[in-house]
């Protein structure tokens, strides 16, 4: 369970996020939906550490947390970028392992049959010597998917996944959402798609814009 | 051909030094210009316009100046600064290709996007870790057709050295002519010279073939 308690965030004097509070249960699946510039990536971004918060708690399973030390916050917020970033000079494989071995320093053995399983999982068994330019947009997305999961997260975080996206592919992102919140994880999903949020959310926020 | 192959011990001897001269700078260059290249990124100030007047100063006069400034330069300023031919030229190019590669590198980090940063961040890795497992190896692979160019450059910036009277393979060249009385000599200089550069371009190749496994 995530709660985000009068979180507010200001650029250079001009109010973005003001006030915001969040209460999410496990496995739930939460869609921020508003209008560009409204400041949805700027929340998705203090939630997981990439930018401060001027003022706020983020409190996850009872605990607060500082999304910012992610050294120390290990594993607890993943992220799926707009854009995925994986890093295109290692294997699909390879972009997995890389955070288990170096971060939490677990076996190299025992992170590739989780990273395995997460890949099959996800429909990319078959994909795992293959470099990320090898891969079609949706791939690439569920790549970027399965890195952050093989940190075993306890909130799973995505920056519009149907942007990058054929239309057609838009289902089944949805469904892999889906899937992932069978299994208990808690996703908080921002994109400007209202009917894509209301098809995966079990609660839908807006962020109007502050004027 | 006989004046070549009459030549050609005296040349090759020469090629020696400028083989030496070329692989002390790329030893020692390359490693500091990643160097200067990574701290030239740094967010502090001083260091950062430091390193800025370093290469601007370094780049925007000649190699043979600097060559000057640290061969018959210092020991006029002391007599403790007189260091012999082969260290003056070797300290000169260094301080020259540093700057060269420096500025190369610091092209390359700064091409890799930010969302490569936050990507690493986000999975808790490490600014050393980032800058090692991420950074480093696209950076590589992004200056190999720059640095290459400045490799091919310092083979043929190895013939300035004549000037303080290194013998060189120009300088084996320059003997041989007088001696000899023909332009034969110079011909050799050209293929040693064509046959070195040739050589480098080939290992250049490969090693950037090497980086095409991704895109
Ligand atoms: N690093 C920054 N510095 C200054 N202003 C910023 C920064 N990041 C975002 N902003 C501003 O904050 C506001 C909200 O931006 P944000 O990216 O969060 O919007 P968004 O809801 O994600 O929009 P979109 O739907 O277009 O992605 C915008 O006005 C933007 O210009
Ligand atoms: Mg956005």
């Amino acid at each position: 369970m995530i709660q985000i308690k009068n979180l507010s965030k200001a650029f250079s004097g001009k109010k973005i996020l003001d006030n915001m509070n969040i209460s999410l249960e496990k496995g739930q699946v939460l869609s921020i939906v508003g209008p560009s510039g409204g400041g949805k990536t700027t929340l998705l971004r203090c939630i997981s550490g990439l930018e401060t918060m001027d003022s706020g708690e983020i409190w996850i399973d009872e605990q607060q947390v500082d999304p910012t030390k992610h050294q120390e916050a290990t594993s607890q917020i993943g992220v799926v970028f707009q854009e995925f970033n994986l890093f295109p000079h290692l294997t699909v494989l390879e972009n997995l392992m890389l955070a288990p071995t170096l971060v939490t320093k677990k076996a190299k053995e025992d992170v590739e049959i989780t990273a395995n399983q997460i890949l099959a999982k996800l429909g990319l068994k078959g994909k795992e010597k293959q470099y990320p330019f090898e891969l079609s947009g949706g791939q690439k997305q569920r790549v970027a998917i399965a890195r952050a999961l093989v940190m075993h997260p306890k909130v799973l975080c995505y920056d519009e996944p149907t942007s990058a996206l054929d239309p057609d592919l838009r289902d089944s992102i949805a469904k892999t959402i889906l899937e992932l919140k069978d299994e208990g994880m808690t996703q908080i999903v921002v994109t400007h798609d209202h009917e894509f949020a209301k098809k995966i959310a079990d609660q839908l926020i807006e962020v109007a814009s502050i004027q | 051909m006989e004046i070549a192959i009459k030549v050609l011990p005296a040349l090759l001897e020469g090629t020696k030094t400028t083989l030496l001269l070329f692989g002390l700078t790329l030893i020692l260059s390359l490693p500091l210009g990643l160097f200067v290249g990574v701290v030239s990124t740094t967010k502090i100030q001083p260091i950062k316009a430091l390193i800025h007047l370093y290469i601007w100063v370094i780049r925007g006069t000649p190699l043979l100046l600097q060559i000057f400034f640290i061969f018959y330069g210092l020991p006029v300023l002391s007599e403790q600064f007189v260091i012999d031919r082969m260290p003056s030229v070797v300290i000169a190019f260094v301080i020259n290709y540093t700057a060269y590669f420096a500025e190369i590198f610091r092209g390359g980090i700064q091409s890799i996007s930010k969302g490569q940063y936050e990507g690493a961040k986000v999975l808790g890795l490490s600014k050393w870790q980032t800058a090692r497992k991420i950074v480093i190896p696209q950076v590589v692979k992004t200056v190999m057709p720059s640095i290459g160019n400045e490799i091919i450059t310092l083979v043929k910036d190895t013939s300035l050295v004549y000037v303080v009277g290194l013998s060189d393979l120009m300088k084996a060249g320059r003997i041989a002519l007088q001696r000899e009385l023909n332009i034969i000599p110079l011909v050799v200089v050209a293929v040693i010279y064509l046959a070195l550069t040739g050589i480098v371009t080939i290992v250049l190749k490969v090693i950037e073939k090497r980086f095409n496994y991704y895109k």
